[in-house]
This record gives structure tokens, C-alpha cells and sequence, in this order.
């Protein structure tokens, strides 16, 4: 119990979320060009973050699903920004020992005539610490 | 006119028409881009964690180089726009976060934010102005039906961007009517082509990038201008079947120092 509090200060520290301000609309859900892909999604980052209700989502493959689009950034009518919210889960959960998503040695295998520079050096920024 | 330019990794390799001819219609236009000295990779996503440093340490170079000399730091990639832009405003507007980078910073010299930010569109726009463009143009691209992409990353969050209406874009409009073609607006012009996404799910980027084709398509689009080259990777890879090109290529082939970007493609 005392590691889920520790885990949801931190997590709202470093996201600098306020998760108390949702409304619960799902407008950011709504919007989001992963909603397909994703289990948890942008509002119940938020909601489950709120309550301390985090192991789920350090487990969830939709930690890496986000586009990092910022459309429920700009489109929660309460400027919760729940993208900073996830962001902040997926850096804690690859910030552990062994867990990134991604590392140099996959890079080769993915890389053929026309893949962009800019494709390998976000995802490596996204899926690795 | 001299501004400091920012060019970025993809447009030294994948991208090279997005930064040849970002050189080449700057030059007709007056405008000397000034390439920044050693700049670093902007790392391609800007991490909106408030105790991430180091990661944006190459943002801040890139815009205390600007800022020395005085002169507007002009961005050509919408990721590297993106990064940078976002990395300022967090220097301008969150103490305890630019204290930690002057730290690192202090042998450079203290930064806080000065350097003020341009995409190339928004150079365009407000530095060299459309009109001025327009007097300019020797191959008129009229009767053309060219979509402009916008993707996420030149508009949002939008209260850091401010390039735009995030919602209700005109600027790359404006841009090909200056040109002479006919913009044309469809609805997911700022909605994101999945981005890295295509690393691991391909189909995901697909499916994003489809809708954005077919809907450009349905509205009459013949071709379609970006200024970011994920976007234009996603769309060309996720099966576009009309033109995508940077809008660089197009704004130097109106300028009269670019050969038909039709039949290039």
C-alpha cells in the first residue's frame, strides 16, 4: 500500500498532472488515433493514476501505444493532459533494470533503404531509458 | 536577412529535399540560413516528464547559439520544431527546470529562454510574408489541387506552438494559394500518422495514415506537401497513391530553382 502511495506522488510529480481535475468525458480517449491499440486508455490512465491503481498499467503493452500526438493534450476540455500522464507511467516502468522496450541492438533489423532517421530516434526516445 | 538554421538528423540523410531546397528557396528569397555550428540530434520527441534534463541539453545549444548572435532560430522538420519549441517555453516558464540546465550549461554561458523559435512556414508567413512570396513565384503552380498535412507536431500543444488555429489550420493554405496552386482542406489534415508507431505496428500506422490519404483524396487532393519526414515516410509506406512531397520541394519549384515536382515523383 505504502509503494502504490510512493508510486502515484511520483508519478504525479513527474508528470505534473493534476489527476483530481478529470471530469471523466472521455474526450481524450475519444480522440486518441491509438484507441484501437490500447487496453488502458488516455482516461483511465488518468482515473487509475487518480486512485493509486497503477500495477495494471506498468504492465500494459498501451504504455507503448501512445502516439505522443498531444491531441488529448490540447482537446481536454479541462486541461487535465492525460499524455503527460501516460508518459510518466511508461518512463517509470522502463526506468527499471533490463526493461527497455527497445536497444541498440534491435536497431539494425529494423532499418531498410527509406527508414527515416527521425523513426528510429523517437522510438528509441520513447521506448528506452 | 540571416537566420540561425537548425537542420536536424533526417534532413543530413533521408530528408535531403526537405534541407536542399529549404537552402535553395531561402536564397531566392533573400534569406541566408545560417547552419548552427556542432548541433546535436533534438532526440525526436520531446519527453513531457517535468525531471527529464539531460535529454533536451542539445535544445537548449541549439537555442543559446541563436540567441548569441542575435538571430531567429529557424526549424525545418516539424519533430525538431517541436522539441525545441516545447524546450523553450519550459525555459522560459519553469524555474526550477532551467536552473537544473544552467547547471549543465555553466560553462557555455546562463540561457533562459531569449531565442525566439521559427518554423520555416511561420518564416515565411511573418518574417518574409506571403505576399512578398507571391511576387516572387516564376512557375505558377495554378490549377494544381495540393492537400496540405499537417500532423501533430507544427500545432500541438498548441498554448507552447502558436503556429496556428490547432484545430482550424490556414498557414500551409496559405502557403500553396501564395504559390498559385488550390489548397485543398480536408478534416484529418492535423490528425497523426502514427508516428513511430510503425517500428512495432505497422498496421496501426496504416490505418492512421490511410484515413489521412483516402480523406485527401475524397476532397480532391492530386497531391499532398508535409514538412515532417515521418509523416511523409508513414504516408508514402502506408500506400499513398498520389504525390507526398515536402512542401521545400514545392515552394522551390514556384521559386523557379527546382525542376516539376510531379515529375520527379
Amino acid at each position: 500500500m505504502n509503494n502504490s502511495k510512493y508510486l502515484r506522488d511520483e508519478i504525479i510529480r513527474m508528470s505534473g498532472v493534476n489527476t483530481s481535475k478529470c471530469m471523466k468525458c472521455g474526450k481524450c480517449s475519444a480522440t486518441c488515433p491509438a484507441y484501437e491499440e490500447m487496453e488502458y486508455h488516455p482516461h483511465q490512465f488518468v482515473a487509475m493514476v487518480e486512485t493509486g491503481d497503477i500495477e495494471p498499467l506498468l504492465n500494459s503493452e498501451s504504455l507503448y501505444k501512445c502516439l505522443s500526438c498531444f491531441a488529448c493534450i490540447d482537446r481536454c476540455p479541462r486541461g487535465v493532459e492525460p499524455a503527460k500522464v501516460v508518459e510518466a507511467v511508461r518512463l517509470t516502468a522502463i526506468k527499471k533494470q533490463g526493461a527497455n522496450r527497445m536497444t541498440a541492438n534491435d536497431v539494425p533489423a529494423m532499418v531498410e533503404d527509406d527508414t527515416p532517421q527521425q523513426l528510429l530516434v523517437s522510438a528509441f526516445r520513447k521506448y528506452t531509458k | 536577412m540571416k537566420v540561425s538554421y537548425f537542420p536536424g538528423c533526417t534532413l543530413k540523410n533521408k530528408a535531403k529535399d526537405l534541407d536542399t531546397y529549404a537552402y535553395k528557396a531561402a536564397e531566392a528569397l533573400g534569406v541566408t540560413l545560417e547552419e548552427i555550428e556542432n548541433w546535436q540530434c533534438c532526440g525526436g520527441v520531446f519527453t513531457t516528464a517535468q525531471n527529464e534534463v539531460a535529454t533536451k541539453l542539445s535544445s537548449v545549444r541549439a537555442l543559446k547559439y541563436a540567441s548569441d548572435r542575435n538571430q531567429a532560430l529557424v526549424t525545418v522538420c516539424s519533430a525538431c520544431h517541436n522539441v525545441i519549441k516545447q524546450t523553450n517555453h519550459a525555459m522560459q516558464t519553469d524555474k526550477a527546470f532551467s536552473d537544473k540546465v544552467n547547471r549543465y550549461m555553466a560553462e557555455d554561458g546562463g540561457y533562459c529562454g531569449e531565442a525566439e523559435v521559427y518554423h520555416y512556414l511561420e518564416m515565411l508567413r511573418d518574417l518574409v510574408g506571403f505576399d512578398k512570396i507571391k511576387e516572387k513565384v516564376v512557375n505558377s503552380l495554378k490549377g494544381r489541387k495540393i492537400a496540405a498535412y499537417y500532423g501533430c507536431l507544427l500545432l500541438r500543444p498548441n498554448k507552447v506552438m502558436r503556429m496556428d488555429d490547432p484545430e482550424n489550420p490556414g498557414i500551409m493554405e496559405d502557403f500553396i494559394r501564395a504559390l498559385g496552386a488550390d489548397a485543398v482542406v480536408y478534416a484529418r489534415r492535423n490528425e497523426c500518422c502514427g508516428g513511430y508507431i510503425s517500428v512495432e505496428s505497422p498496421d496501426a500506422a496504416k490505418r492512421n495514415s490511410g484515413a489521412i490519404v483516402q480523406n485527401a483524396k475524397a476532397a480532391g487532393a492530386e497531391m499532398i506537401i508535409t514538412a515532417c519526414p515521418l509523416c511523409k515516410y508513414n504516408l508514402v509506406k502506408q500506400g499513398a497513391d498520389i504525390p507526398v512531397v515536402y512542401f521545400t520541394e514545392l515552394l522551390a519549384e514556384a521559386l523557379g530553382v527546382k525542376e516539376d515536382t510531379n515529375e520527379q515523383q
